[in-house]
């Protein structure tokens, strides 16, 4: 009890403001209850599935063998596999960190493991079906189209730039990296 | 897209997943529930604020900071906001809508959306902890910099 008084502690003041804010300022009570009202009709449909998703990926996706064709010399399939990679995992950037150091002790060439950091960034796919129902499909389906480009020119212009020493070094600091 | 596509896409994947492997579906569900309590607390703290921020900044507010006649201005305080900030994507589209709906305009909230996922810097010392300061810092400045084309392009198509 006392541990979920604790994870939503945060919201618990937030109400509190809200019910103060709402008392507090009647001018703007009614716009206030009315943005409520209809997040609170259409988010929580359209989150379940979305989280059902990630889920079924996070399950099916098969990492392991994935990870073995993103070495250099790899053609396209390695590239394309970093960015399935990448637009199939859950959770924030900051996840993908320790993902992609392990994917360099396994080997993985340093341009894979930067498409890899930008498609877990910006295109991952249930995320996109929320993008579309949020934002619309064109907007939606432009960014990420726009966003695939900029992915692979970043990794490009980050790895053709990078000194191998400073790869090298990289390379061996992952290696100390749990 | 609406909601009834995206419930029959999971719906089809879901059966497909529960007459290949029951235990491994189970798994997933169970995976799904701990992803969506995880994100609970922080996704209602947010609702609630985007309630009240809403309430407080009419449409005419909103139109002259991130409207489509903010300019440059508009763009560049959008996508900064994007990049210092790290909101998931679960919390950042349905504020983003509200946004959008709010008299915010198209290439102002790409230009958000976009920076908020290439670029991190909060979480800056924690990409130089595994790909050193170099590369750190080039991929988010060059991501940054992106991030204003794609919404340029985005607001293009958008108005197509």
């Amino acid at each position: 009890m006392s541990k979920l008084v604790k994870r939503y502690r945060v919201f618990i003041i937030m109400a509190i403001i809200l019910g103060i804010f709402l008392a507090a300022f009647p001018q703007w009570r009614h716009g206030a209850l009315d943005t409520l009202g209809y997040q609170a009709m259409t988010v929580p449909f359209v989150l379940p599935p979305i989280f059902i998703l990630l889920g079924l990926l996070d399950v099916w996706v098969p990492r392991e063998s994935m990870t073995r064709y993103m070495g250099t010399g790899s053609g396209l399939r390695g590239p394309i596999l970093a960015f399935l990679l990448g637009s199939f995992a859950a959770g924030p950037l900051y996840g993908a960190f320790p993902v992609a150091s392990v994917l360099m002790k396994k080997g993985a060439s340093f341009i894979n493991i930067m498409i890899f950091i930008g498609a877990w960034s910006t295109t991952k796919i249930p995320m996109l079906l929320f993008e579309m129902s949020s934002l619309g499909v064109r907007f939606a389906l432009s960014r990420l189209a726009i966003d695939i480009v900029g992915i692979v020119v970043i990794a490009f212009a980050i790895s053709m730039t990078l000194p191998s020493r400073e790869v090298e070094r990289l390379y061996a600091e992952a290696e100390h990296i749990d | 897209m609406d909601t009834v596509t995206l419930y029959i896409i999971v719906a089809l994947a879901l059966v497909v997943s529960i007459v290949k492997d029951r235990r491994k579906t189970v798994l997933a569900l169970r995976k799904a529930w701990k992803a969506f309590e995880g994100i609970l607390p922080q996704f209602l703290v947010v609702l609630v604020l985007i309630a009240m921020i809403l309430a407080v900044l009419d449409t005419a507010t909103i139109s002259r900071l991130i409207g489509s006649r903010s300019g440059v201005w508009g763009i560049l305080g959008a996508s900064l906001i994007g990049a210092i900030t790290l909101i998931p994507g679960f919390i950042a589209f349905p504020a983003a809508a509200a946004l959008l709906a709010g008299g915010a305009g198209v290439v102002q909230i790409a230009a958000f959306v976009s920076s908020l996922m290439m670029v991190g810097i909060v979480t800056l010392p924690m990409e130089m902890q595994y790909f050193g300061r170099r590369v750190a810092i080039t991929r988010n400045m060059l991501a940054y910099a992106f991030s204003l084309l794609a919404a340029l392009f985005v607001g293009w198509v958008v108005a197509l």
